[in-house]
């Protein structure tokens, strides 16, 4: 039994990929919606537990190194388990079980009946993607892991229930393809110059490298690729209408995991892979994301105003939100990557219990426009709350999940002597105030539209995974211990021996 | 400098089929079009990682003693995975290019902004 426990303990970085990559195509088998629901729930709450164990087990023993088939590195595959991506695996897969645990009404009522079980089938093929690109340390494995999510995430997307969607997850195909052939350029560059796609070997290959060309070319192409994926201002374009007209749960999920995921395999390879000394120094990578972040966090607010579809208003939100993520980046620090990564977490929480409530405000009126929003404080209490909660994490008001991210942003734009940054942050954050207002004053204070009638709270298996998520964001307000440690020893552990 | 051209002219060609798809992709309007633009973009990339893999003198990679010389065999395994990923993004898109004509009656460009009501 023990010598049981201890070869699963052994295989875990594989089984994170494996078990989600394996329930995906029992999911199309099944057939049936609930069947494949259930196979999709299990699959993706051991994803949860077991990232969590590997969470545990890197940060208190340090990086596991697992040679996928027994091949060893460099020309094997190497899965790497650190603190930093330990932390993004126990985001991601809890995100995706608590919408998973949300999506069955959700999903009966928005997706045809015949193609449920394939909407599981995508949904848990793109969790998968997700995974993959963070637990791997190969960086071509990178790229085949990234096209594994997109795919589904594409038709995932297709599956929303307006015409509308189609041409939004053709929209995004285009330049998601576009984003992820710029990242396979790179990659190649860097195969070319190095001879290895082994993450670790490049680290240590690219220092007498710097200077050549095809080098910097990598780099400019891996950085140009990724913030498409990660739709980093101005190259966002794909992502409101994405996530407007995605399927509930799809909208929910993806907002709070799909970008963050791109994001986060650009801080491994600006700071793992090619190091702060050459991005940072040798190039101008702080303003090259400083000023797209900055712009994207007053244009993503200052759009949301506008919106009169409350899921593209969040959308838009996203934009801003990764403008801070990216501020923190930017700045190249121990505490700037911190509070990138501990808003990477929020903002997960965040998004996704904004997102879940909006499906069930969905779920009850068949619409997300404002104006049919009026007055439904009275009618749906609980889901409104959940609003009013993760709106206030957004804003950043204090004794939520969005304050200990912007109180770190914060101090480490103080610590980088940038303080007309606190000041954009401060301002970009009151126009958070107005659009999330514009959505309170419609539900609390206005009356509900003549000719609707009674609206009953929505059903409490979409209800209770909400609140969950609004919950967190209370409770992660308040006891930080985790994700600050988890954030605190990854960024540590990205600058180790440079800057 | 001419020299410099003819010596890496598989670079030149790959650089050339990538702006081309690339310009297809961004200047056409009709959908079918811009993934014939995406696909040529996506094979540019696949012979730059082909003919990186070329040894000069070498021949196919075959282990075996009267060979001494021989091409590297990975970029070749790596951009077969990345033409799979490029059928299936194909497939994708045209599906989706199906669907997209069976709701609108149009699959062009400016037709569907009109269509969704955007300019």
């Amino acid at each position: 039994m023990s010598g049981l426990i201890a070869d699963l303990t052994h295989h875990l970085p594989a089984l994170q990929v494996v078990v989600p990559l394996v329930a995906a195509p029992l999911c199309l088998l099944a057939g049936r919606a609930w069947l494949a629901w259930i196979i999709a729930f299990a699959a993706s709450a051991s994803a949860t537990v077991t990232a969590t164990i590997l969470a545990y087990l890197t940060f208190h023993n340090g990086a596991i190194s697992y040679h996928m088939g027994g091949w060893a590195p460099p020309w094997g595959i190497e899965y790497v388990v650190d603190t930093a991506n330990a932390f993004i695996l126990m985001l991601v897969s809890a995100i995706s079980t608590v919408v998973l645990a949300y999506s069955p009404a959700s999903v009966a009522r928005e997706i045809r009946p015949g193609s449920q079980h394939l909407f599981y089938c995508m949904f848990i093929l793109c969790l998968t993607g997700l995974l993959g690109i963070t637990v791997t340390g190969d960086a071509f494995n990178v790229f085949v892991f990234l096209e594994i999510s997109s795919l589904s995430s594409y038709a995932l997307i297709a599956m929303g229930g307006q015409r509308k969607a189609l041409t939004a997850a053709f929209q995004y195909l285009i330049m998601g393809t576009i984003g992820a052939t710029f990242f396979l350029i790179g990659v190649g560059l860097l195969y070319m110059m190095t001879g290895t796609l082994n993450m670790a070997d490049m680290q240590a290959r690219i220092p007498s490298l710097q200077d050549s060309r095809p080098v910097l070319a990598a780099f400019a192409f891996i950085t140009v690729g990724l913030a498409l994926k990660a739709a980093l201002f101005p190259l966002h374009l794909w992502l409101p209408n994405a996530y407007a007209f995605a399927p509930s749960a799809v909208s929910a999920f993806m907002a709070a995991t799909a970008t963050k995921v791109s994001l986060y395999v650009l801080l491994r390879f600006t700071f793992t892979i090619f190091g702060a000394k050459f991005a940072f120094l040798n190039l101008p990578l702080h303003w090259v994301l400083l000023v797209p972040a900055v712009i994207a966090m007053f244009a993503g607010s200052f759009s949301a105003i506008f919106q009169r579809d409350i899921k593209r208003m969040l959308a838009y939100s996203s934009i801003a939100q990764i403008g801070y993520i990216t501020l923190g980046i930017s700045l190249a620090s121990s505490a700037g990557i911190a509070a990138a990564l501990i808003h990477i977490f929020n903002h997960g929480l965040m998004k996704a219990a904004l997102f879940c409530a909006i499906g069930c405000i969905f779920y009850r009126i068949g619409t997300t426009r404002i104006e049919q929003m009026a007055g439904l404080g009275r009618q749906m209490p609980w889901t409104t709350t959940a609003i009013v909660v993760a709106g206030l994490s957004l804003l950043g008001v204090p004794l939520t999940a969005g304050f200990i991210s912007k109180w770190y942003l914060v101090q480490a734009a103080l610590q980088a002597d940038l303080w007309w940054l606190v000041v954009l942050v401060v301002l970009s954050s009151m126009l958070a105030l107005v659009y999330i207002w514009r959505l309170v004053e419609a539900m609390y204070f206005k009356e509900p539209p003549p000719g609707r009638g009674a609206v009953a709270e929505a059903p409490l298996s979409m209800l209770v995974p909400t609140l969950l998520l609004a919950g967190a964001n209370i409770y992660f307000g308040i006891d930080t211990r985790v994700p600050v440690a988890m954030s605190e020893s990854a960024a540590t552990l990205l600058l180790r021996g440079q800057m | 400098m001419l020299q410099a051209i003819l010596d890496h002219y598989n670079y030149w060609i790959a650089i050339f089929l990538m702006m081309v798809g690339f310009y297809t992709v961004v200047a056409r309007s009709n959908l079918i079009k811009k993934l014939v633009g995406l696909n040529i973009f996506q094979t540019s990339v696949f012979l730059l990682y082909i003919s990186m893999g070329k040894v000069t003198g070498g021949t196919a990679p075959i282990l075996d003693d009267r060979f001494p010389i021989y091409s590297n065999p990975i970029p070749h395994v790596l951009i077969l995975t990345a033409i799979v990923v490029g059928v299936a993004t194909t497939a994708l898109g045209l599906a989706l290019v199906v669907r997209i004509r069976e709701s609108y009656s149009t699959i062009e460009e400016d037709e569907l902004n009109l269509a969704d009501g955007e300019t």
